[in-house]
């Protein structure tokens, strides 16, 4: 790892598990999540991956079992804003740019110090497609557009849902390196992805997802 | 890098919703065609009776205007859950029953109001007295927010549902009983020359209690639909 792991991980789950009509969707797991660390959700199809990163993000209830944020219980209120969460849907408006998709992000979250919509529009490689509505972008550029979010708002643990799917080769190497940044800046990943992911910022932990 | 404001916050959905409901004008106009439409429909069933039309012209324009709201009402998250949206307005640090509110409000704005301005004509097509008009619009200014509210509600009840469409009629229709029974007394009452402000002062509490509790409602029936 690059930074050394402060005393309390910055999510910890214990004996966490999640059902659906009573049927296990996961079995029990422990994982810890330090600041400055990047987690690979691996498991096949229907291994739980999304359940648990909905979980983790607040948009599902915990089933059973305990999160912990930084050594205290997780409390959803005090953490708001924290999370960045990626997901199969994209939580892009159809109708408007991405200039201005970013623009409502950053209101409702705030911005990070000196990032604004149109030089994180630029670093994601959507520069000349700004202002095009989100409707008429191919779906590599729509993941780009959603990907520029994460650049812009503040956030110390990002839970990306298959962040490389669509991606051409070089979208790949930014989200790569978007990752690695953001590691290497204190912050935290957890990332579902059933393709190979070459990180170079040091060997990421795996979580393996078991039906 | 600090979390923005409340007002900053409201004031960019609100802004948001507009701008996307601009974008899609015709969805707007629907509604208000509908509502010609029918108010023109009603004298050629009837007859061009003016004493008859009159009778029931205040009804009429209400029954239209709050039919023509239904039209667009299911519409009001749809776009929202399904392109994810509602998941990050879940996730962002402000109040979601707030961000809802101004959901609620630009959804009105976009397809009551128009309602509201064409609502003096159609009261006009069917003979209503001139006199009458400001108090027809009076009730129609509380009854519509109030149908909004509690139409978000039901919406947002039905949100996880497949072909919520039909529930969501039936759960509506004894919710806008007491709004019709109040706005159209008022309009009645005007009409025959009585004191009209009663049944006003009943639509105005019921909003009030409405524009206080519908959106904190609309809030927890969304993260229950989402948690699924």
């Amino acid at each position: 790892m690059t930074a050394t792991p402060a005393a309390a991980p910055l999510l910890e789950a214990r004996g966490l598990s999640f059902r659906r009509q009573d049927e296990p969707v996961f079995a029990p797991m422990d994982f810890q999540l330090h600041a400055g660390e990047l987690a690979l959700v691996e498991g096949d199809n229907g291994s739980g991956k999304t359940t648990l990163l909905r979980m983790l993000a607040g948009l599902l209830h915990v089933g059973e079992g305990e999160l912990h944020w930084r050594g205290a219980p997780l409390q959803r209120d005090a953490i708001s804003g924290e999370i960045l969460f990626l997901g199969h849907q994209l939580g892009l408006k159809a109708d408007f740019s991405p200039r201005e998709n970013l623009r409502v992000a950053a209101s409702l979250h705030g911005c990070r110090d000196g990032a604004s919509p149109a030089s994180v529009l630029a670093r994601i490689g959507l520069a000349g497609y700004e202002d095009e509505p989100v409707r008429r972008l191919s779906a590599g550029q729509k993941k780009r557009a959603a990907l520029a979010r994460l650049l812009l708002l503040p956030g110390t643990l990002w839970l990306l849902d298959e962040p490389y799917a669509n991606l051409d080769r070089g979208g790949i190497a930014l989200v790569n390196g978007l990752l690695e940044a953001h590691v290497g800046n204190g912050g935290a990943a957890l990332v579902t992805s059933h393709g190979a992911v070459t990180f170079h910022g040091g060997e990421p932990r795996h979580i393996r997802m078991h039906a | 890098m600090s979390t923005p404001g409340l007002a900053t916050a409201c004031a960019a959905m609100l802004r948001r919703d507009l701008a996307l409901a601009w974008r899609r004008r015709g969805d707007i106009a629907m509604p208000v065609l509908y509502a010609v439409i029918v108010a023109t429909l009603f004298p050629f069933a009837l007859g061009p009776e003016d004493t008859l039309l009159q009778r029931i012209a205040g009804g009429v324009v209400l029954v239209t205007v709050l039919l023509a709201m239904l039209l667009a009402l299911d519409a009001m998250f749809a776009s929202d859950i399904e392109d994810g949206s509602l998941e990050q307005l879940v996730l962002s640090p402000q109040p979601l029953a707030l961000l809802l509110g101004m959901k609620i409000l630009a959804h009105w704005l976009a397809t009551a109001l128009p309602l509201i301005v064409i609502a003096p004509l159609l009261a006009a097509m069917l003979h209503l007295p001139a006199a009458v008009i400001p108090v027809l619009l009076l009730a129609l200014l509380l009854a519509t927010p109030l149908l909004s509210l509690l139409g978000a509600v039901l919406v947002a009840l039905t949100a996880g549902t497949r072909r919520s469409g039909m529930l969501l009629a039936l759960m509506l229709l004894p919710l806008c009983v007491p709004a019709v029974i109040f706005a159209a007394g008022a309009v009645a009452a005007a009409q025959q020359g009585l004191p009209w402000l009663a049944p006003i002062a009943w639509l105005a509490a019921a909003l009030v209690l409405a524009v206080v509790l519908a959106p904190l409602a609309c809030a927890a029936a969304l993260r229950i639909a989402l948690d699924a």
